[in-house]
């Protein structure tokens, strides 16, 4: 069972990315990263208000997640697919124990105090439910049997509910879509695709009478026409979109967009950055970050693409959507063409977990990406 | 545990993972290009709509309050002056709950349904992030109640401006008036530029009059707010430019003496300085505060006011109409000698009424006994007795023509363009008035009754008062005015003859000696003014009639109510040799010019006599050439 982890010590033959490949590190990735973490806070700076605690507290978050990163990337791909169930049962516990001893903030609850720092469990699941979905389709038949779309589906909600309780509807339908990727990667059934998407159709006017909360509702109302409640909860989207649109082509320059700096603008740290950087370097800005997104996750799908094994494919290709997902509905949030559900903009938007989280997932998606080549004797 | 994947077909799944790969990487590029083309929608195409919406965010303009002029009299005394007072306001944007922000101010502080009635409607006037009052004139103890509890009420300033005030209370009230809120209808006819930050307005008296002068220009300051509408630093700013403060020719030592002579009486007093015009007294009693109306008067004390049987709020010197009497008389003589329909030498018998030819019914002489003056009533004694017979006759000789228009010259008839709002022209009757105004011929009737300052004909104090004026100067066309200085900028005033009137100067004489014989002779209507006086003081007293008494009546005041007596009047003008100022005044239901209106006038010439520096004006240093009984 565990002459995988020997096979891992073997060189790959050849290759002039010899000493990263050595070091389980994929260039593309990291130089990416690299570039969106110090983009990230330099946004960061001008966002917080030239507040120096937040960049470095951002800071130590990246360092921590770069050494997490290295550090996941070291153990084989069938490590963690082994091992992936754990995690999972690990974080479900976590998101049980906020239920109960959870802090939060504006009426949700969703942190752990560890002491040393607050944790986010419903952060991990954006990891862990991937994995554990990947891990447990890759050793079956695909496309997945009814019985196996049935208990993936079951260890995708479980974990969903409980985050949409804490109440938490944007990291519940991150989750809920990153192991719905696993679902489709992994070749669902087009009978599937078809009746989950009248079940959803169904599912809305009920979702909106007996699950969403006022607050939710009227972010969605809200959406459709802001300048009903220029004052109230249509200020940010106002506002928000005045930051973009006054931005420009070149924009107002770092530090000086008004929207940010007078604090028009809500949030402008975490999830609302975005708008910050659309004032400050205009579409330029705009269209230099959406460039690195897109290598970045061109290179994961080229991972996913090129890997070894079913677990390994599915994972990768997973967290890369999943990565997308993030990008694209805070993107669409932001700029007024998505309800405003709390999704902050990856590496860019402060926030501790979310960053770690991240990291642990580019931490996979290294090891798979340097899990040697070879040739395995099936049967 | 068997896996699964041992049976697994390596390349089959490959080929589904790839072509699901294939399926999603087209989705998200369509994804990618909706969310890009967003972005370059909000950034390019509508780039200008939101940086303007961002500018108009971050900069407001705020205007910059001028302070209102000042208003002084001829001594330098601030007849209105601006004080700080503090207010309550509320900026809606910064409170969280207006409704409940209302409800804690108004467990502490005592504020009124009005306050909030009138508070809510200018809520809706206002702009986004303005300061609404919701009470004015915040007692100390209220400011330190609302400035304890500021914690909890977020949303609402104490904010200080400065506010009109008249020290003098009901002294001025109706000469300098009073500024109050805008209203409505104001609103839409002032400027609003020049007008943003400023709440009130000149609404009667010299504060309308000279709402330009006082107002002062409004400066601007760019300030950038943050969202809270923090002001975070000002831009540029214009400053303000204060309003002119304005000088009057008006001496309130003067004015409380006056005031005070009416002692309760209805009435009005105009004096005017015979050498330039300018008002130093105008009085209408009773009077009220001013002050109640700056931050807006209650409607009880409104009320109050209203429907005061005395009229405190009506404008007696300027607007109030009444019946010149006997007062004319002087001028009527003098435009009959002037126009030769009599001489000096042409008397008359006074039987006690007058007959027109044509006409049963008799003219009586009010001024006398029964049995009248007797024979040999020439000018001089029909105006210092005021015998009406004598103008009887003369008017009918004369003619309403030539009394008409030498009238009006003299500033009866048409409003005398004095510098306040309002004024009301009187009545000097002729011809073409009658025919316009009734539709009827003259009769030489009416020139009776004219020729006593009765009839049709009305005059306000201010024309008595300049009528005076004119005679007193010997025909100078005195044009009365309140402002002396703007910003310490003399106005103007230039005093000339009355175009075409070349009246012989023993004519002026003649009638200056009579006017002064009124008050000086044994025989005079006002020699009950004389007494201690080191000068000498020329007048007339009048009588004018409220009711009509029939010819063969007796008018008798105990038989009447006292709001039908007759008006008491008395024109004056001191010293007869160097006249300096010239007074006219009414004392409603007064009775008699003699008793009830010439000792107030004495008292206002005198007080002016006094009060004036020694060497202006040589006083009773020199004889007076007029002096010696006429007859």
């Amino acid at each position: 069972m565990y002459r995988d982890d020997f096979v891992r010590r073997i060189q790959s033959p050849g290759g002039d990315r010899r000493s990263a490949r050595s070091m389980h590190l994929d260039i593309t990735l990291l130089l990416t990263l690299v570039a969106l973490c110090m983009g990230g806070l330099f946004v960061l700076y001008s966002a917080s208000g030239q507040n120096l605690y937040f960049v470095k507290r951002q800071a130590v978050f990246m360092l921590f997640g770069f050494v997490a990163m290295i550090a996941v990337a070291q153990f084989p791909v069938r490590f963690w697919e082994r091992w992936a169930i754990v995690f999972y049962i690990i974080g479900l516990l976590s998101l049980l124990a906020v239920m109960f001893f959870g802090v939060g903030a504006k009426g949700a609850q969703r942190w752990l105090d560890l002491g040393v720092t607050r944790f986010q469990p419903s952060e991990l699941m954006k990891v862990a439910v991937p994995m554990t979905i990947s891990a447990f389709l890759g050793k079956r038949f695909i496309p997945p049997s009814f019985q196996h779309v049935f208990i993936s589906l079951s260890l995708i909600l479980l974990p969903v509910l409980l985050i949409m309780n804490q109440p938490d509807l944007g990291t519940a339908i991150l989750v809920f879509t990153s192991g719905f990727f696993v679902l489709f990667l992994a070749g669902l059934g087009k009978r599937y695709l078809l009746s989950a998407f009248l079940l959803l159709m169904a599912a809305i006017p009920s979702f909106w009478i007996f699950v969403m909360r006022d607050y939710q509702k009227q972010r969605v109302l809200t959406l459709l026409s802001p300048e009903d409640d220029k004052l109230g909860a249509g200020w940010n989207i106002i506002q928000s979109t005045t930051a973009i649109g006054s931005g420009g082509l070149a924009g107002k320059g770092w530090m000086q967009g008004t929207q940010s700096q007078l604090n028009f603008l809500p949030e402008s740290h975490t999830d609302f950055i975005i708008a910050v950087l659309a004032e400050e370097f205009g579409l330029i800005g705009i269209l230099s970050l959406c460039a690195v997104y897109f290598v970045f996750i061109g290179r994961c799908l080229f991972i996913a693409l090129n890997s070894q094994s079913q677990f390994g494919r599915l994972v990768a290709g997973s967290l890369g959507l999943t990565f997308f997902i993030y990008v694209f509905v805070n993107m669409s949030m932001v700029s007024g063409i998505l309800p405003v559900v709390g999704v902050p903009l990856p590496l860019i938007s402060y926030g501790g977990t979310s960053v770690v989280a991240l990291f642990l997932g580019f931490g996979i998606l290294m090891a798979i990406s340097t899990e040697p080549k070879r040739i395995r004797m099936e049967l | 545990m068997i896996h699964d994947a041992a049976f697994t077909d390596p390349a089959r799944e490959r080929r589904i993972f790839a072509g699901r790969l294939f399926v999603t990487a087209l989705v998200v590029a369509v994804m990618a290009v909706i969310i890009i083309a967003r972005y370059v929608d909000l950034q390019i195409n509508r780039h200008q709509n939101f940086a303007t919406h961002s500018d108009n965010n971050r900069v407001h303009v705020r205007p910059s309050v001028p302070s209102r002029g000042l208003i002084y009299d001829r001594n330098g005394e601030l007849l209105a002056d601006n004080r700080p007072t503090y207010n309550l306001t509320i900026v809606r944007e910064r409170s969280e709950s207006l409704d409940n922000l209302l409800a804690n101010v108004s467990e502490l502080i005592a504020i009124t349904d009005e306050d909030t009635k009138r508070f809510r409607k200018r809520l809706k006037r206002r702009k986004p992030f303005e300061q609404t009052p919701l009470k004015y004139n915040l007692t100390e103890e209220e400011r330190g109640i609302l400035a304890v509890n500021a914690f909890r009420l977020q949303g609402a300033e104490i904010t200080a401006r400065l506010t009109r005030f008249y020290p003098n209370r009901e002294l001025f009230a109706h000469v300098i008036g009073y500024v109050g809120r805008i209203n409505e209808r104001e609103s839409q006819s002032i400027d609003s530029i020049a007008y943003s930050g400023t709440d009130s307005i000149g609404k009667i008296g010299i504060e309308k009059y000279y709402e330009d002068q006082l107002l002062g220009t409004v400066g601007s300051e760019n300030v950038e707010t943050n969202a809270r509408g923090r002001v975070m630093r000002i831009l540029d700013s214009v400053d303000a430019t204060p309003g002119d403060s304005l000088t009057l020719h008006l001496d309130s030592r003067l004015q409380k003496v006056a005031y005070d002579a009416f002692a309760g009486e209805r009435g009005a007093l105009v004096a005017i300085d015979v050498k330039t015009g300018g008002i130093l007294s105008i009085v209408s009693a009773p009077s009220y505060d001013p002050n109640l109306f700056v931050s807006g008067i209650s409607q009880k004390n409104y009320n109050q006011l209203i429907n005061s049987p005395d009229r405190p709020m009506f404008d007696r010197a300027i607007r109030g109409q009444y019946p010149p009497g006997s007062t004319i008389k002087p001028l009527f003589g003098l435009i009959g000698l002037h126009n030769n329909s009599i001489t000096m030498d042409y008397t008359i018998n006074d039987p006690g009424y007058f007959f027109m030819e044509g006409i049963e019914r008799p003219w009586r002489d009010h001024n006398s006994k029964r049995g009248g003056h007797g024979k040999g009533v020439d000018l001089a004694e029909a105006i210092i007795e005021s015998c009406d017979v004598y103008f009887y006759k003369m008017s009918v000789k004369t003619g309403i023509d030539m009394l008409s228009n030498y009238s009006k010259v003299f500033g009866l008839g048409d409003i005398t363009g004095i510098d306040l709002p309002g004024e009301r022209p009187g009545i000097m009757p002729s011809r073409d008035w009658k025919q316009q105004a009734r539709q009827e011929a003259w009769f030489n009737g009416d020139t009776i009754n004219v020729s006593i300052g009765q009839g049709f004909m009305l005059a306000t104090p201010l024309q008595l008062a300049v009528m005076s004026a004119r005679i007193a100067s010997r025909g100078k066309m005195i044009k009365p005015v309140l402002v002396q200085s703007i910003n310490a900028a003399p106005v103007e005033t230039e005093i000339t003859d009355i175009p075409d009137l070349e009246v012989d100067s023993q004519y002026w004489d003649y009638v200056h000696r009579a006017m002064r014989d009124v008050v000086h002779s044994p025989k005079g209507t006002a020699k009950g003014i004389s007494k201690g006086l080191d000068y000498e003081i020329a007048g007339k007293t009048g009588t004018a009639q409220v009711i009509s008494i029939d010819a063969e009546e007796e008018y008798d005041s105990s038989k009447i109510e006292k709001n039908k007596w007759d008006h008491a009047l008395f024109v004056a003008f001191a010293p007869v040799d160097d006249p300096q100022i010239a007074v006219g005044l009414i004392v409603e239901n007064g009775e008699h010019g003699s008793s009830a209106a010439a000792p107030i006038a004495r008292q206002v010439i005198e007080t002016y006599m006094k009060s004036r520096p020694p060497g202006d004006g040589q006083l009773m240093a020199a004889e007076s050439p007029l002096q010696g009984e006429l007859r």
